[in-house]
């Protein structure tokens, strides 16, 4: 591979003509930042571009593929490319709000814990042993079971539940980090802990906080789906994609299209980020499992 | 070896407890009170009164902490607040083998597909079987579970009408109503596992090949046979049994979700149930036995490394 890097290129700038030239190469992650761009797009635009109200009901039930509903309508004739468009504003939304709550509060515990040491790395570790010790998808579960369902509970649930993962990587890197030399001299220079923590060792921990995070956002929406899907969701009158595909299980040998289309708008979305995820990983060069 | 055990054994016993104890003081320290809410679902004060004290909630919490914990040694978890007050122990020892069949099955399905089709890739690297594969398994890793059963379910039961597409039926029943009853769910658990194992073979089993001593055999003149079976196999299932562990976390969180699109009382329905129904000692028992699975899943897997890496139960 060519660098253009000289000993003027800062770091950053380094990585963005990294990132450049290994996306103009790989296909997986053009489509996938292609195809997740269109679900944002969707997702903001969604009243101007959805055919139908989302939620109107009308008497043309269960009717299939045709030019006035092109992915058909459901059981109490609402429009389903509709419901599916709408459907892309929580499920984008959960899965992104999700993450970065989970990075802020996973990134802050993980680089006290390991800049600290000591006492707190302790107390820290130990929560995120046991946090760590259980499936993502169980634990918001509970969390749903505790809390009870609605947007803000779903988010909460989900959030608490990645924390580890983030927690996890910030502390190893920061472990190494801790021990650079350009740390030792921030110190000498008496910047305050905040301020080295903040400023000298997460900058160089991000890349591979990133990769997490690109991969926790597929697991999110996968997660946010599952509990709509198994009734544990947002609210009954808010379409989501794990909903949609709840409400049309019942009908699926007569109307396939219910249990089709919903489904493929979330592989669409959780594949585009896999394949974006790959590309990260290999492009900032993260030797990491799964 | 002993030693290792032991000290693995605890821990893991430590663990539950810790769980135990967080599942306990969730429910009652939770703002909106989950308790109360269950309580206000069971009937009128007369009710909520009977219950309150059956339940022993109108003791202390640390009493009630003890009681739970002491209660949970003896293998009593409750009873279900519903209907005939079945035993939460009764209720979970009935889900068990429905969930710990699909659990086995998807497990098998996942090693039949994966290990194949890892291996295959990494001995075909960078060929159109190679890229199929990764694309399968980029496929697995996206595809939400429920959905695959849906699917599944349109195709091979409503349609092709091969297999049936709800229920389960215990193995005394026979051992081919059992296993017809577990395919689909089990393609549908299974499938993401699959993709984890197939990708972590083609990477590990590329490393592998790579290194010293596969040079050395080679030029040693071993045939290609016995240089993959004796040398390059061994070294590369190290790393995808660490896999193995961590997938154990998408069977059970995927027996949860897909049990519910195929009709199987198991862990999962009694727990979804559970929470629908705000049937907390149902939910409570429910996660504790979930946890259990996994967290002894993963003890296995860590006693299996150390049989197979001898460094490991030295560190």
């Amino acid at each position: 591979m060519q660098t253009e890097a000289t000993l003027e290129t800062p770091v950053h700038r380094q990585r963005e003509n990294r990132l450049r030239a290994t996306l103009a190469k790989d296909r997986k992650a053009q489509f996938g930042v292609v195809v997740l761009g269109l679900f944002i797009v969707a997702a903001i635009v969604a009243p101007w571009i959805a055919p139908n109200d989302p939620n109107e009901m009308t008497l043309d039930m269960m009717n299939p593929i045709s030019a006035a509903h092109p992915f058909g309508t459901d059981d109490l004739g609402r429009d389903l490319l509709s419901r599916i468009i709408f459907g892309t504003r929580i499920s984008l939304f959960i899965g992104f709000s999700t993450v970065i709550i989970a990075l802020i509060i996973g990134v802050t515990l993980g680089i006290a814990a390991g800049y600290y040491g000591g006492r707190l790395d302790f107390i820290i570790m130990r929560y995120i042993d046991l946090q760590w010790a259980f499936p993502n998808f169980i634990i918001a579960v509970y969390l749903v079971a505790v809390f009870g369902t609605g947007l803000f509970n779903i988010i909460a649930a989900i959030s608490l539940a990645f924390i580890d993962d983030f927690a996890r990587v910030t502390r190893s890197m920061t472990l190494s980090i801790r021990e650079e030399q350009y740390v030792d001299a921030a110190r000498t220079m008496g910047f305050s802990n905040i301020r080295i923590m903040f400023g000298h060792v997460l900058p160089n921990a991000m890349a591979p906080i990133i990769v997490q995070a690109t991969v926790s956002v597929s697991y999110a929406i996968l997660a946010e789906a599952s509990l709509s899907f198994l009734g544990l969701g947002v609210d009954a009158d808010t379409p989501t994609w794990g909903l949609i595909l709840a409400d049309g299980r019942g009908f699926i040998s007569q109307a396939w299209w219910l249990g089709v289309f919903p489904g493929l708008a979330i592989m669409l979305v959780v594949l585009s980020i896999n394949f974006i995820g790959d590309w990260l990983r290999d492009a900032l060069d993260v030797r990491q499992a799964i | 070896m002993g030693i290792y055990l032991i000290r693995r054994l605890f821990g893991a016993v430590l663990v539950m407890l810790a769980v135990a104890t967080l599942v306990f003081f969730m429910l009652r320290i939770v703002p909106g009170d989950p308790i109360a809410a269950m309580l206000a679902d069971a009937g009128g004060p007369e009710e909520v009164a009977i219950l309150k004290q059956k339940m022993g909630l109108d003791q202390p919490l640390v009493v009630q902490y003890f009681k739970w914990i002491s209660n949970m040694f003896q293998g009593d978890l409750g009873s279900s607040i519903y209907g005939s007050r079945q035993p939460v122990t009764q209720i979970l020892l009935e889900a068990l083998p429905r969930t710990m069949s699909l659990a086995f099955i998807s497990f098998v399905i996942a090693l039949v597909i994966g290990i194949p089709a890892g291996i295959i890739s990494a001995m075909r690297r960078n060929t159109p079987t190679d890229t199929a594969v990764s694309m399968f398994a980029f496929l697995g890793l996206s595809m939400p579970d429920f959905w695959l059963g849906i699917l599944l379910i349109i195709v091979f039961a409503a349609n092709l009408q091969w297999l049936p597409a709800i229920g389960y039926v215990p193995m005394s029943e026979g051992l081919w109503a059992w296993f017809s009853h577990l395919i689909l769910p089990s393609i549908a658990v299974g499938t993401a596992f699959s993709a984890i194992i197939a990708r972590m073979i083609r990477s590990s089993l590329l490393e592998v090949l790579r290194a010293d001593y596969m040079r050395t055999a080679a030029s040693k003149g071993l045939p290609v046979k016995a240089l993959m079976l004796n040398h390059a196999f061994p070294n590369a299932m190290i790393p995808v049994i660490t896999v193995i562990g961590i997938a154990f976390a998408l069977l059970i969180s995927g027996a949860v979700v897909v049990e519910n699109v195929f009709a199987i009382k198991g862990l999962g329905r009694v727990l979804i149930n559970g929470i629908l129904n705000r049937d907390y000692p149902v939910v409570q028992g429910a996660v504790l036995v979930v946890s259990a699975f996994f967290v002894f899943s993963n003890l296995l897997v860590d006693v299996l490394y150390g049989v197979i890496d001898p460094r490991i139960r030295l560190s």
